[in-house]
């Protein structure tokens, strides 16, 4: 006997408690603290950052923690609740050549002022996994066993992009008189055709795996650009606010950002000399895949701007940028676990009849070799 | 979550969004409201539940619900789906106002994919939660494209689209979301609300108003507006039928859902409009296999 579906609340309230019990895991194994994911996970803090749109590591962190380590799911919380946050006030535009560098590549030049900075990077491990980390009272002891790198210097050295910049063979992007305040893709919608700083705003945002997966078809011939890693780098930057009162800005803090600059080729005109022109990325904390992928994406969606082919996927701006955010995504593809009863009952109710249609039509003979195909609603709902 | 109805939250805004966010949305619905049909972009905010499971719905829920109104929360027809309670819930916890099940009662009324069957009346608003608005997506992906089309009213594509479904399959094949013309001009997409439910938007008393939060549009029917389910002179327009009424109300005016007794082919028909069906059965209508 079928009883009407009663009791979702409880269910609900069931359902968190099993959620809370599978979160924690193992009452016999210590805690996680947020000091612990914070300062031992600092990139995938940096991922929900970028991602989640927010810089806040202990926030992050704490995301991080509630969402069982499900990354898109704790950019999810931290969006939602930086949502609720008054806005106090807009920052001067941060400079990154006064960046305090933890780490400065560049693989156009060999040498450059200031120098390779290597820094802390996977790039040079060979990837064997450690075992010895697996005995975590042995971490302790080791800790200090390796050379100890050299102290911490404060460096800063000017941006390879600024020295092409200065010969002429980049394109400059001096910030022109006049340049209106960039639209807030966060209180704004996004309305096609975007500027190139509504565009970056939305990839700063997007999501590391698709950036990675269009910027990586643009390398594999799904577009037409060249570009070299004019510079990486990685470090701190300080973040000032204007002072109406005092007349000055003041430094409120300091933020750690990847910043990657990739150069490509440009034919030029008959208007312009050829020259190099420039794909940005720039995410928070430690992230150089995003950064680099961001870089790519960004020049593939400058074809139309430069008059190039836009044939491709990750030249075209509505696709990429209606695509590109893991929160709205995430949740779009998972609402299909919502009930959907009414909506494939009446796709039900016409799939009967056209079948007893067909039937009617080839006779009651042997069951139907080739059904009528599904109607073409399976849209999303 | 706490499932009963709490004390307003502490740390946010009466119905969550802050005072400016909800002028903004309800700046965005007057033009709706001026403009029948018309999708107009808002500046839509991550919620705290996900996008696709109510957003747009919650959003215009949050900029209209007072202190004195009546919220009915429904997915599906029925107000006990997980989500709908979710959202319910959301509402009594963060604004504190009074939930019902009873159409007749609510001031505002949330829905997922129907209209209640019981018909509504001056005063109430219906609030859908749509996933995709452009009724033309599927036929035209670039917005720069469907804009102008909608200005020209240049529609030409959607029917040929629904001619081409009859010589496919006999008839037209668009079960729900099936697109209409609002007062005369612009051609919307009625969220998927199955096409038994197109005719309850013709004339309706009541407000009705659509929230994309992802795609971030709202869009309006506002009361009395003519709204005109697309169809031909020789294929009209005709909603779903079924052979036998509710198993347990024995209506035979509601839209069913079919459930899956055993796994013998046993099934029965219900109406989706739990809150209808439970009216009709407490006023002693009763189906063949009502308890």
């Amino acid at each position: 006997m079928y009883v009407a579906v009663k009791g979702g609340e409880r269910a609900i309230a069931q359902s968190h408690v099993l959620l809370a019990d599978a979160r924690r895991g193992d009452a016999a194994v210590p805690e996680l603290s947020i000091a612990q994911i914070r300062g031992q996970m600092r990139l995938a803090v940096a991922r929900v950052m970028s991602e989640g749109a927010l810089y806040d590591e202990d926030l992050a962190a704490l995301a991080i923690k509630q969402a069982a380590g499900d990354l898109i799911e704790a950019i999810f919380l931290l969006r939602a609740y930086r949502t609720t946050l008054p806005r106090l006030a807009d920052s001067e535009p941060i400079d990154t050549s006064r960046m305090r560098l933890s780490r400065r590549i560049s693989a156009a030049f060999k040498d450059l002022p200031g120098g390779q900075i290597l820094g802390p990077t996977y790039d040079y491990t060979q990837r064997l996994l450690d075992f010895s980390l697996m005995d975590e009272s042995a971490e302790i002891g080791t800790a200090d066993s390796g050379p100890s790198p050299n102290p911490v210097e404060t460096t800063v050295a000017p941006r390879v992009t600024d020295l092409l910049d200065r010969q002429g063979l980049l394109e400059s992007e001096a910030c022109p008189a006049g340049d209106p305040p960039p639209p807030d893709l966060t209180r704004e919608p996004l309305l096609f055709p975007v500027d190139r700083t509504a565009r970056l705003q939305n990839l700063a945002r997007g999501d590391e795996g698709f950036l990675l997966a269009l910027g990586y078809s643009t390398q594999r011939g799904y577009s037409t650009t060249h570009p070299f890693a004019g510079e990486i780098r990685f470090g701190t930057v300080p973040v000032e606010v204007f002072v109406e009162e005092l007349g000055f800005a003041v430094e409120i803090g300091e933020v750690e950002l990847t910043e990657c600059q990739l150069i490509t080729g440009f034919e030029g005109g008959s208007e312009e000399a050829p020259r190099f022109t420039r794909g940005y990325g720039l995410s928070f904390g430690h992230s150089e895949r995003k950064a680099m992928a961001m870089a790519l994406v960004d020049r593939a969606l400058r074809a139309r701007e430069l008059g190039e082919d836009t044939e491709q996927p990750a030249n075209n701006e509505e696709f990429m940028l209606s695509h590109s955010d893991n929160v709205e995504a995430s949740g779009f593809v998972q609402h299909l676990k919502l009930p959907h009863y009414v909506d494939f009952q009446t796709n039900l109710e016409l799939l009967r009849r056209l079948r007893e249609e067909w039937e009617a039509n080839h006779g009651n003979t042997a069951a139907p070799a080739e059904p009528p195909a599904v109607p073409a609603t399976m849209e999303a709902a | 979550m706490n499932a009963t109805t709490a004390p307003v939250q502490a740390g946010y805004n009466f119905a969550y969004l802050d005072e400016h966010t909800k002028r903004m949305i309800r700046r965005a619905l007057l033009k709706a409201v001026a403009i029948p049909g018309y999708q107009v972009p808002f500046g839509s905010r991550e919620m705290p539940l996900p996008y696709g499971w109510g957003t747009g719905g919650i959003q215009v829920t949050a900029a209209l619900i007072g202190p004195d109104d009546v919220l009915k929360v429904i997915d599906q027809g029925a107000d006990d789906t997980t989500n709908a309670v979710n959202i319910r819930s959301f509402f009594a916890k963060v604004a504190g106002v009074a939930t019902t099940t009873r159409t007749t009662e609510a001031t505002l009324i949330q829905t997922r994919h129907r209209i209640p069957e019981t018909p509504l009346a001056e005063g109430q608003i219906l609030v859908f939660q749509v996933p995709i608005p452009e009724p033309l997506r599927w036929l035209e992906p670039r917005e720069t494209e469907t804009r102008t089309m909608h200005a020209l009213r240049e529609y030409g594509l959607m029917h040929v689209k629904l001619y081409e479904d009859i010589v496919r399959h006999g008839r037209i094949a668009t079960t729900y979301d099936y697109p209409v013309i609002v007062n005369d001009h612009y051609l919307m997409r009625p969220s998927p609300i199955p096409k038994f439910d197109n005719p309850k938007l013709h004339r309706n008393p009541a407000l009705m108003l659509f929230g994309a939060g992802r795609e971030k549009r709202v869009y309006a029917v506002p009361p009395y507006t003519d709204v005109r389910s697309l169809d031909f002179d020789d294929h009209p327009f005709a909603v779903e039928r079924w052979e036998e009424p509710c198993a347990l109300c024995a209506s035979t005016e509601a839209y069913l859902d079919e459930i899956i007794l055993d796994d013998k082919g046993g099934r029965m028909f219900v109406c989706s409009d739990t809150e209808y069906c439970a009216v009709r059965q407490e006023a002693g209508h009763k189906g063949a296999m009502a308890p």
